[in-house]
């Protein structure tokens, strides 16, 4: 026999998805605008990441105050915090951990759905166009604040045309504080 | 509500970056026709229109999908009531504080505690930067009224932050 949660889960609030909306259109009119700018999409990518890295170094104090969260031991429960109670808690989706490098520095982040493209289809010119490239900025920004020097890229993306959307996340090193001297 | 931050930092990101590229892409040079402030205040009515030209499409956007099961409404000042409660709750969480109007197309928003304001220092330090962040809210109003089939000029105002008043010009068409 299988069980269903006491309580039904309701579904995504109306209030919630309107404001999401909100974000996912005001992100749409963003790249448009810095397509327009930026004569070729690599330029467009690498600004977009530098945008999520500063949105990524606050929302983590955003993040650490609302969730109470605290230390993880290793990266496997990094990555458990990032997709269950951050993507969770910003963009209403939990993303499923896979691909995991033996050495345990390495895992995927599957998104079914992902909501910043819920409008959007890339027309043919800007096929080397990273749209969701925000996200990648996000991760490193939010972790390089918790002493965890990371990389995050796209390796699939349902815009163009695979199955998922997928973040590899790759662990880099820890940052060590560096005190100024005679400082403990 | 949680992704509201989100949708704060974006937005800054979008002031600063906006502005940044305009500081970067700057080619001034010091001729005789022009004047560094001319110069600036071109620079800055440009990033201004580039704001509020992304918030108009989101403006779009949003007032399709907000008024999809919503009937039919009565007249302007309808249309203007929207604005300031479901419209303004849903974007930014609290209704406009008043609405006035001279019934002869101009409408006065007043918000006394405007969302994307509150994070500055409420001082005057900062006053004359605030017009920055509220190109894209004019934007956001123009182009939901758009859709709504009116044309309209939005301007902004603020003596004291973070309260601030939009005005909406009906254009008639």
């Amino acid at each position: 026999m299988q069980l269903g949660p006491a309580h039904p889960i309701p579904a995504l609030c109306p209030d919630l998805q309107k404001s999401s909306e909100l974000f996912t259109l005001t992100y749409g009119a963003l790249v448009t605008q810095l397509c327009k700018d930026y004569e070729n999409d690599e330029d467009v990518n690498k600004q977009l990441d530098k945008m999520g890295y500063n949105i990524g170094v606050r929302l983590i104090e955003d993040f650490l105050a609302r969730s109470n969260v605290g230390r993880c031991h290793d990266f496997r429960e990094t990555a458990d915090v990032i997709a269950k109670v951050a993507f969770k808690m910003y963009l209403g989706i939990t993303p499923s951990i896979t691909n995991w490098s033996p050495a345990g520095d390495e895992f995927s982040l599957i998104l079914e759905n992902n909501p910043l493209v819920d409008f959007v289809e890339l027309p043919d010119n800007h096929s080397s166009l990273i749209y969701s490239n925000l996200l990648c900025g996000v991760l490193r920004g939010a972790l390089e604040m918790v002493q965890m020097a990371v990389e995050a890229k796209f390796v699939q993306d349902t815009l163009k045309g695979d199955g998922v959307t997928e973040i590899r996340m790759r662990f880099i090193r820890r940052i060590e504080d560096n005190l100024p001297a005679g400082e403990e | 509500m949680a992704d509201e931050a989100l949708f704060l930092l974006l937005h800054n990101e979008m002031v600063s970056g906006v502005y940044k590229s305009a500081e970067q892409g700057e080619v001034y040079v010091p001729g005789f026709l022009f004047h560094k402030e001319h110069h600036d205040l071109q620079e800055n009515g440009r990033c201004i229109t580039k704001l509020e030209n992304m918030g108009f499409r989101v403006g779009q956007g949003l007032i399709e999908r907000f008024t999809k099961d919503t009937a039919r409404f009565k007249d302007e000042l309808d249309i203007m009531k929207f604005i300031c409660k479901d419209f303004w709750t849903t974007v930014f969480k609290k209704q406009i504080d008043n609405l006035r109007t001279n019934h002869q197309g101009i409408y006065v928003l007043q918000d006394n505690k405007f969302r994307l304001l509150t994070q500055m220092s409420a001082g005057k330090q900062y006053l004359e930067h605030a017009s920055k962040y509220l190109a894209f809210t004019c934007g956001l109003i123009r182009g939901g009224l758009s859709n709504l089939g009116i044309k309209s000029i939005v301007t902004a105002e603020v003596s004291s932050m973070p309260a601030c008043k939009f005005q909406v010009m009906i254009q008639k068409l």
